[in-house]
């Protein structure tokens, strides 16, 4: 590859909504960027903060966490949880001067692989327009 | 494998054909994988599945002595199960198994120039997963016994066939209707194609041994109110709707020697209470208490306590039956069930939002299955089909085929699906009317005509013999006459290539359909998922259509997508089979990802307690301490209590913190 900046961006996915929506974008060759790297949870609700500002720490230019749609979660609410933290992610990220849009949760079901494309190409190009992590640089 | 031990993971990286292999180049992600730290081992195959790639890691397990196995291959939603048994035959645990996504997520989504990328990716994936790899532990799956019982959930065909089935196979079964009789759709019917077979003649028998069966136990006019539990143990709790009569068990419950409903009717001759028959669509009266129909199942009245004025006229009429109780309540009896099928099958989508069509608004325009009850003998007008304005037999009348179905129109009422049955029954219809109307016409208009399953061909060349127009054209627009209520339809005959109007007696629409109204909110308490076009989610298309995400739930019938008769009752089969297995073989493995409680750092907040959503968490002292306690039979393994203790004292089993974050520093930080 050349010399050209790639960002680089961690996914936390739920292994009942996300990952099988994933899944179903490959069957169908839904062809999205390939800058993003998923880490399988069995739900959102996993997902501890630490593990987004973690990412962040070592480097990512973006994270992303995905799971299933309000009121469809295999685990009743788990994602209404996740979503909740999601929110302390954000304020977290403004207060050290990191832009929040590098944050993302979003919600893709088992039946939506073309929205698993959609939301990959949109994440990737979102990042790509943020630029590289300041993160890296201030570690510098 | 001793904690102090390094661990050795071997790799293994599938070509899977060219699904892999022509995207990235597998033998570069191979050779990555040896240069990794904690690598023993490293290879590359065609098909990792297949026997011989089977044996290649049981093979390298003893001979590299490999503490943690890596395929990076398809999904592990796929080929996991078929690994991990690899794993355990080759002396591991199973749980000591870890799979690199490199097709679903990597070569089938890069696949264009994108080579580079895609091996990149990949060997990133490659090294994620060995790095949990390192990580993974030793872990027993627990075994649980299974309730010999289970639930069907709709009484229509295919809830009946699935709970003949598994009765009939020895299971205690529950079949809960929300209606006060069983029978569903099917017993709205008239005939059936392609055979021309009476509906209720074929149903009846079936609703009569569903209603003996001494393994089922009918649960008419009930509703699923709350499901707790897991696979082999659900507990679900029924609203017993308040029916204002009694049968006879329940009777004799109450101490009524020889009471309860028998169904002779002679409450119902004096209510004085007339309300429209739901059953008939409202073209026929119904008393305040009621039976849908003559061949109900059970045959049990019924009070609609909406309509009702309890005047009391009914509860003199029983005299010493006593089995009208005015006063009846819901109830919320608890069913312990080991399995449950959902049949709940569908409704019309409101095709009078279609405005175009006049229903609701032409007296003449009238519902597929308003004309089933029309065209029927033991309907409201006894089999002959009158038209709604004037009571005149109609001479020509014209069926509009996809009603709404095949509609990419965007207007939330239109359906982008086929709802698959309405080409024959429309056929069927034509062929009833030219039959019994000396003289009738019958125009079919239509877009495709499918006529796919077995002597539904021949059946289509039949009505066409028989002298039945087909207008290729999706109808335009219906308007009325307003002096004789007679329709012009407007389309454009596409065969011909010119517009067409032509005037019509009647028009029958085959609307499209939808899942019935509450299986959404019915599918989300059993945990079921739903598929783009809000049918319920079954566990893969092509290999398990019977089955759901949820372990222990599983579909038949039209909620899980349209389908015609014959397919409904197959794949209740399918899914009573299904559904019997766990109960036959007595006890069911849950994956063991359970939270655990690591209580000498547990300080005993509690704040895991309240996120956990099947309380399986809770305070205790130990040793003068106040800390979480998990009781693993209630736990899930999503992992919400551990995404937020704040003293990181909850390891959730094979997705522990160390792990996860194993797996974002390998990406992050572990790169060339």
């Amino acid at each position: 590859m050349s010399d050209e900046w790639n960002p680089k961006i961690q996914a936390i996915i739920c292994n009942w909504c996300s990952y099988a929506g994933a899944d179903l974008a490959g069957g169908a060759r839904i062809q999205y960027p390939p800058d993003v790297r998923a880490v399988r949870v069995m739900c959102t609700g996993r997902v501890d903060m630490l593990f987004i500002l973690k990412a962040f720490v070592d480097g990512a230019d973006g994270v992303l966490v995905s799971g299933c749609h309000f009121g469809d979660c295999h685990y009743l609410e788990g994602n209404y949880k996740a979503a909740k933290r999601m929110f302390m992610v954000k304020s977290l990220m403004k207060n050290i001067g990191l832009d929040d849009k590098r944050f993302r949760m979003t919600f893709v079901s088992a039946s939506e692989g073309a929205k698993w494309g959609m939301v990959m190409t949109d994440v990737v190009n979102k990042v790509r327009e943020l630029g590289p992590s300041p993160i890296k640089e201030f570690q510098k | 494998m001793a904690e102090n031990s390094e661990p050795r993971v071997g790799v293994f990286v599938c070509h899977c054909g060219t699904n892999i292999a022509g995207s990235l180049d597998v033998k570069d992600v191979a050779e990555y994988a040896k240069t990794l730290p904690n690598v023993a081992y490293a290879a590359e195959y065609q098909y990792m599945c297949s026997t011989p790639g089977q044996n290649m890691i049981k093979e390298a397990i003893d001979k590299y002595k490999l503490t943690g196995i890596v395929v990076a291959a398809c999904s592990p939603r796929l080929h996991e199960p078929t690994f991990r048994i690899a794993t355990k035959e080759g002396g591991l645990n199973m749980f000591r198994f870890e799979m690199a996504n490199i097709r679903e997520q990597n070569s089938w989504v890069h696949m264009h120039g994108m080579h580079d990328e895609a091996t990149a990716k990949a060997k990133d994936q490659v090294r994620m997963a060995v790095a949990k790899a390192a990580y993974l532990e030793d872990l027993i799956p627990k075994s649980v016994p299974v309730e010999k019982a289970a639930m069907v959930v709709g009484g229509g065909v295919g809830g009946i066939q699935a709970a003949l089935d598994l009765a009939s196979a020895g299971i205690k079964t529950y079949l809960v209707e929300r209606t006060p009789t069983i029978g569903g759709r099917m017993s709205q019917l008239d005939k059936t194609f392609p055979t021309l077979d009476c509906s209720q003649c074929i149903l009846a028998p079936k609703m009569v041994d569903a209603g003996r069966h001494p393994n089922i136990e009918l649960l008419s006019y009930h509703e699923v109110e709350n499901v707790e539990g897991y696979i082999g143990n659900f507990e679900v709790t029924l609203r017993k709707k308040a029916r204002g009569v009694m049968n006879p068990v329940e009777a004799a419950a109450k101490g009524i020697v020889g009471g309860g409903c028998n169904g002779c009717g002679d409450c119902t001759a004096v209510c004085p209470v007339i309300k429209p028959n739901p059953f008939e669509f409202g073209m026929a009266p119904r008393k305040a208490i009621y039976i849908y129909h003559a061949q109900v199942v059970p045959l049990i009245y019924t009070v609609d306590f909406d309509a009702c004025v309890k005047c009391g006229l009914c509860v003199d009429a029983c005299g010493e039956k006593k089995a009208i109780d005015l006063e009846m309540q819901d109830e919320f009896p608890k069913y312990k069930i080991g399995t449950v099928i959902l049949a709940t099958g569908y409704d019309f989508i409101p095709v009078e939002e279609k405005r175009e069509w006049g229903y609701k608004r032409h007296e003449n325009v009238i519902h597929a299955l308003e004309f089933e009850r029309l065209i029927c003998a033991s309907g409201p007008t006894g089999g002959h089909l009158v038209r709604p304005s004037d009571g005149a037999t109609p001479k020509s009348v014209g069926f509009v085929l996809c009603a709404g179905s095949r509609d990419n129109t965007q207007d939330g009422v239109g359906k982008p699906y086929c709802s698959r049955f309405c080409c024959m029954y429309s056929l069927k219809h034509a062929h009833q009317i030219m039959e019994k109307i000396e003289g009738c016409k019958a125009y079919i208009f239509y877009m495709d005509i499918r006529s796919f399953g077995k002597a539904y061909e021949e059946f289509y060349y039949r009505i066409q013999n028989e002298g039945c127009k087909f207008i290729r054209g999706r109808v335009a627009n219906i308007l009325e006459d307003p002096d004789t209520k007679n329709l012009h339809v407007f389309t454009e005959d596409t065969l011909l290539g010119r517009p067409v109007d032509i005037e019509l007696d009647m028009v029958v629409l085959a609307s499209a359909i939808q899942p019935r109204d509450g299986a959404t909110e019915l599918r989300k308490k059993f945990g079921v998922s739903a598929s783009s076009d809000g049918w319920m989610l079954e566990a893969h298309p092509k290999l398990n259509p019977c089955g759901t995400t949820t372990a222990g739930v599983f579909l038949a019938g039209v909620c899980q997508g349209p389908k015609d008769i014959p397919d409904t009752v197959a794949q209740a089969e399918g899914a009573a089979s299904a559904a019997s297995i766990p109960i036959h073989i007595g006890e069911v493995e849950l994956e063991p990802y359970f939270a655990q409680c690591m209580q000498d750092i547990c300080a005993g907040c509690g704040m895991c307690i309240k996120l956990c959503p099947y309380s399986a968490l809770d305070l205790v002292e130990k040793d003068g301490r106040t800390v979480m306690q998990v009781t693993e039979a209630k736990c899930k393994g999503c992992g919400t209590c551990g995404g937020f203790c704040p003293g990181g004292a909850i390891k959730m089993q094979h997705f522990t913190t160390p792990q996860i974050v194993a797996q974002i520093d390998a990406y992050l930080l572990g790169g060339e």
